[in-house]
């Protein structure tokens, strides 16, 4: 069972989650006044339906998705779901881990279509595959673009920057002769 | 001298003179535009070539003609070329057959203020300003441009669909005033009723209608706000002009005040009495005035154009054509068939 | 003769037998009413629009990473240039998460809370301004963008009087202000405000009855209040569907407790209700500034924590402890602990969510922005299919959007 932090000892979202899914709840987080749920990756589509389904809940709006880059931490990456309930005014944070080997997790886009775009963008910038994504394109870099510039080893000018190949850049030539 | 050389003189003189008036007159009206709608604006307007940027339109004119004249690679080159030719030619030809001025007298020679006094004038006008549309559709479609089609597309439905309006609201005055010369319709509003009213055609029982009808159908047929669809710079970037430069825009740019000058010197001839006006003082000045009326009249015409464009927002397309369609020429028509039941009452 | 076609959603090339033909109209990056570089795919049927797909990222400059690399006041800077319409939502957004990050929640004085509501929805009007102006510019109404401009220059100066810079302030600090507002400043403001609804009223007078504005506004680009929430519009455009939702009312910050206004919402969902929405939002911007104008209250500036605010300079000068903790802020940078916090604040444009996380280092593991352009711009599509060409401009221009939040 998971443990709970005293000032949520008493929550009722928390209880009503853990009710339901008890063990795929892996940990409860408070910090600064906010309540992370940490869930099990596989679940975290059931998580997301009853979040916005219940009625007891009804979170029905998804504030934000994000990614965060956890090198060189096991397991690399993170997804957070920031949900909003309009009706309560009350935030909660999702949260799945996802290791680099594995790098996939299943898309929310069924339960708040908003999380299309920002799935979109933490593809684009993590490299992580959103499943059974309607749409799962680059949104911010070009469709050609090498590398996801959110990880932590992506170098900060980029990969052509931080290692320029020995022979004369054709393809985005007039960046690569920014530095010089 | 024999009379016909002295009339090929003098027709040839005053077409020069008009030209050249005319072509000035455009460029300060572009001077006028911007000052006008600057200070609606609460800002200054061109203000540094010249004296309050009086020779900001010369400085433009210059610009234009030493700018690099581009034609695009997938261009239709020759229908490129031709179209602002075709927008612009008739425009300047409309202009000859109105009256700008009374007789006037210098030494021997009589001189009419009226390239020439054709007995159809008003349908001479309607006849040449329509071919103009091909020089907006086929620049629109020559310019091989998405946006400048879609510009080209809406002008040519825009304008056919208004100059249907007004023709029709054209119609009663001439069912009032019974001819077709511009001439005439100015001579016929001389006089005054009860010597205050002036017998403007404005104040003729059903015309105020037609010239409702008419001056809205004119603001829509130069492309003007709040019916400037053709060119909405906010949704076809610059419509059917987008790929023009140099001096092939200049000829578009021309042919647009031109066109506004023309339909305000038809407003003021068929409905404002033309160049009538009081006239007092010596003779040369009786010459003169008319002259001055007549061109204030337009003046007039145009702040209120201007007035327009700082005021009001834009038509939508559909909304444009069903504006058209289904309000001025149902009420154009109508106003034909009462101006027809009261002419017939008077006879 | 069977055409093939290159379908923008899926990336597939397809034949078109058997459809209507239509023609893909490439709105932007480069075009007078897409707000920046905003590229809007269109396919259209004569002028109706089939599709309409969005194409970000022209303005990608890779804010998110950059922050990484600089410390918690580093980073401030970087804040500006996301929606440089609202540089202050922005700075406070930012500042208010690295706050609660330090738990200094509770620690701002009182002065400091004012000044931030003053300049925030004074910036709130600023940018409702531009709207306004750029709105009514792609239907068509010129005047109305001078004037709108007229009100924000005098905006931009008080921001010039109070922080130095216009467009990119960088003002607010952890725990506070960088520094007291000139003694002149409250006057000059209280002037403006006092002025303000009269200006509000003559744009209306250009607008809000005018037949034609009416017809090209009323029943287009219409959403469901349901469609509005589960596509994540935040801020004016969701309320304009009849959810009232202002984060200043429902999870209030920066005492906006204590202020008396009142939230607009009507429930059309169209772009004339968003437009209503904003203009009476201006209205009541100007009704928070004379609130925080009349109560503003004196004493310190700075919250008196100084593991994280920057003591004060004359203090720092006398005082041997002081200057060791400027010491040590200035050369390594405040440690925030370890932790992550999401915190969103009613930014002109809809909801402004900050993410940081925090290793305990002096620099964010990760600083993420919530931006309301980059969601509401999601609602594009559903509001212009089956209109027209010209009802994508008047809808583009209803939803206030900012492309350097978009691409970040």
């Amino acid at each position: 069972m998971v443990t709970i932090p005293p000032p949520l000892e008493n929550n009722s979202t928390v209880k009503r989650f853990v009710e339901k899914f008890g063990d795929a709840l892996q940990e409860v987080v408070y910090f600064q006044g906010e309540t992370t749920l940490v869930v099990e990756k596989g679940r975290i589509l059931e998580f997301c339906q009853f979040a916005r389904g219940d009625d007891a809940l009804q979170f029905d709006s998804l504030a934000d998705l994000t990614g965060v880059d956890r090198m060189p931490g096991e397991p690399r990456f993170e997804v957070n779901y920031h949900l909003l309930c309009l009706s309560r005014a009350e935030r909660l944070r999702l949260k799945v881990r996802i290791s680099e080997k594995d790098g996939k997790v299943t898309s929310v886009t069924s339960v708040w279509p908003t999380a299309n775009w920002h799935e979109r963008e933490v593809f684009d910038l993590f490299g992580i595959v959103f499943e059974n994504h309607p749409n799962l394109r680059r949104i911010l870099c070009p469709d050609e673009w090498n590398g996801h510039p959110l990880r932590k080893d992506y170098p900060m000018l980029g990969y052509e920057e931080a290692a320029p190949s020995p022979e004369p850049p054709t393809k985005r030539g007039w960046y690569s002769t920014l530095s010089d | 001298m024999s009379e016909f050389s002295s009339f090929l003189l003098g027709t040839t003189i005053k077409c020069i003179v008009v030209i050249a008036v005319l072509i000035g007159a455009v460029a300060y009206t572009t001077w006028l535009e911007r000052k006008v709608v600057a200070h609606l604006q609460i800002r200054w307007g061109p203000s540094r070539v010249g004296w309050h940027g009086l020779l900001q339109p010369i400085a433009d004119v210059l610009k234009l003609l030493l700018k690099e004249d581009m034609t695009p690679g997938q261009a239709s080159k020759f229908l490129y070329v031709l179209a602002p030719l075709i927008a612009f030619v008739p425009a300047a030809l409309s202009i000859t057959v109105i009256p700008f001025g009374n007789v006037a007298h210098f030494g021997s020679q009589t001189v009419r203020f009226q390239i020439t006094d054709l007995n159809v004038g008003i349908l001479f006008i309607f006849a040449v300003t329509s071919v103009g549309v091909y020089g907006v559709a086929l620049g629109g479609w020559a310019s091989n441009n998405k946006y400048s089609l879609m510009g080209g597309l809406r002008s040519s439905a825009q304008m056919i669909s208004y100059e249907l309006s007004l023709g029709l609201s054209v119609v009663s005055v001439l069912l009032v005033t019974g001819t077709l010369s511009l001439g005439q319709i100015v001579d016929l509003q001389g006089g005054r009723w009860f010597g205050i009213i002036p017998k403007w055609n404005i104040f003729v029982f059903p015309l105020f209608i037609s010239f409702f009808t008419y001056f809205v159908s004119a603001i829509a047929e130069t492309n003007r706000l709040p019916f400037d669809l053709p060119e909405a710079e906010n949704e076809l970037v610059a419509g059917f002009h987008t790929e023009y430069s140099s001096m092939k825009f200049g000829m578009f740019f021309l042919t647009e005040y031109i066109n506004m000058i023309t339909v305000s010197a038809i407003a003021t001839t068929l409905f404002f009495g033309g160049w009538h006006g009081p006239t007092f003082g010596p003779l040369w000045l009786r010459g003169i005035l008319p002259l001055f009326w007549f061109v204030s009249k337009i003046v007039a015409f145009l702040l209120f154009y201007i007035w327009t464009r700082g005021t009001l927002p834009r038509f939508r397309y559909d909304q444009l054509m069903a504006f058209g369609w289904k309000f001025l020429v149902p009420l154009s028509l109508a106003n034909v068939v009462l101006t027809s039941l009261v002419v017939a009452w008077r006879a | 003769m069977e055409t093939m076609r290159f379908n923008l959603e899926s990336g597939q090339v397809e034949s078109t037998a058997g459809k209507a033909e239509t023609m893909i109209l490439s709105m932007g990056p480069q075009h007078p009413s897409t707000h920046g570089v905003l590229r809007v795919v269109l396919e259209l049927d004569g002028e109706t629009v089939i599709k309409a797909s969005p194409d970000i990222g022209y303005l990608h400059t890779g804010m998110e990473k950059l922050s990484e690399t600089k410390t918690y006041a580093q980073v401030l800077p970087i804040t500006d240039r996301t929606d440089y319409l609202a540089p202050m939502s922005n700075n406070l957004g930012y500042i208010m998460a690295v706050e609660k990050l330090c738990g200094l929640q509770n620690e701002i004085p009182l002065r400091a809370q004012y000044v931030r509501v003053i300049m925030v929805e004074l910036n709130r009007i600023a940018s409702h301004l531009v709207w306004l102006g750029t709105h009514a510019m792609d239907i068509g109404a010129m005047t109305v963008f001078l004037y709108c401009f007229r009100e924000r220059e005098q905006i931009l100066n008080f921001f010039e009087a109070a922080c130095g810079g216009r467009l990119t302030t960088s003002y607010f600090r952890v725990g506070g202000l960088p520094s007291e507002i000139p003694p002149d400043l409250v006057p000059r403001i209280q002037k403006f405000i006092k002025e303000f609804p009269g200006r509000v009223d003559e744009y209306e007078t250009l607008l809000t009855k005018n037949p034609i504005w009416l017809r090209r506004t009323q029943g287009v680009g219409t959403i469901s209040a349901q469609n509005a929430v589960a596509i994540g519009l935040s801020g004016p455009s969701l309320r304009a569907t009849g959810v009232d939702y202002d984060i200043r009312k429902k999870e209030p910050y920066c005492g906006y407790e204590k202020f008396e206004f009142r939230v607009p919402t009507r429930t059309e969902g169209d772009v004339y209700a968003r437009y209503l929405c904003r203009v009476e939002e201006l209205r009541q911007s100007q009704k928070i500034v004379q609130q925080a104008l009349d109560g503003l209250p004196g004493g310190p500036i700075r919250a008196d924590c100084p593991k994280y605010v920057l003591p004060d300079r004359n203090k720092m000068k006398t005082e041997m402890e002081t200057l060791i903790h400027h010491y040590k802020i200035i050369t390594e940078g405040i440690h925030p602990p370890v932790g992550e916090v999401y915190h969103a604040i009613e930014a002109p444009k809809g909801e402004l969510g900050y993410y940081l996380v925090s290793d305990g280092g002096p620099k964010p593991l990760r600083m993420h922005i919530r931006g309301p352009s980059f969601v509401n711009l999601q609602a594009l599509a559903t509001m212009c299919e089956g209109r027209l060409v010209a009802d994508v401009v008047a809808v583009i221009g209803s939803l206030d959007i900012v492309l350097g939040e978009i691409d970040r």
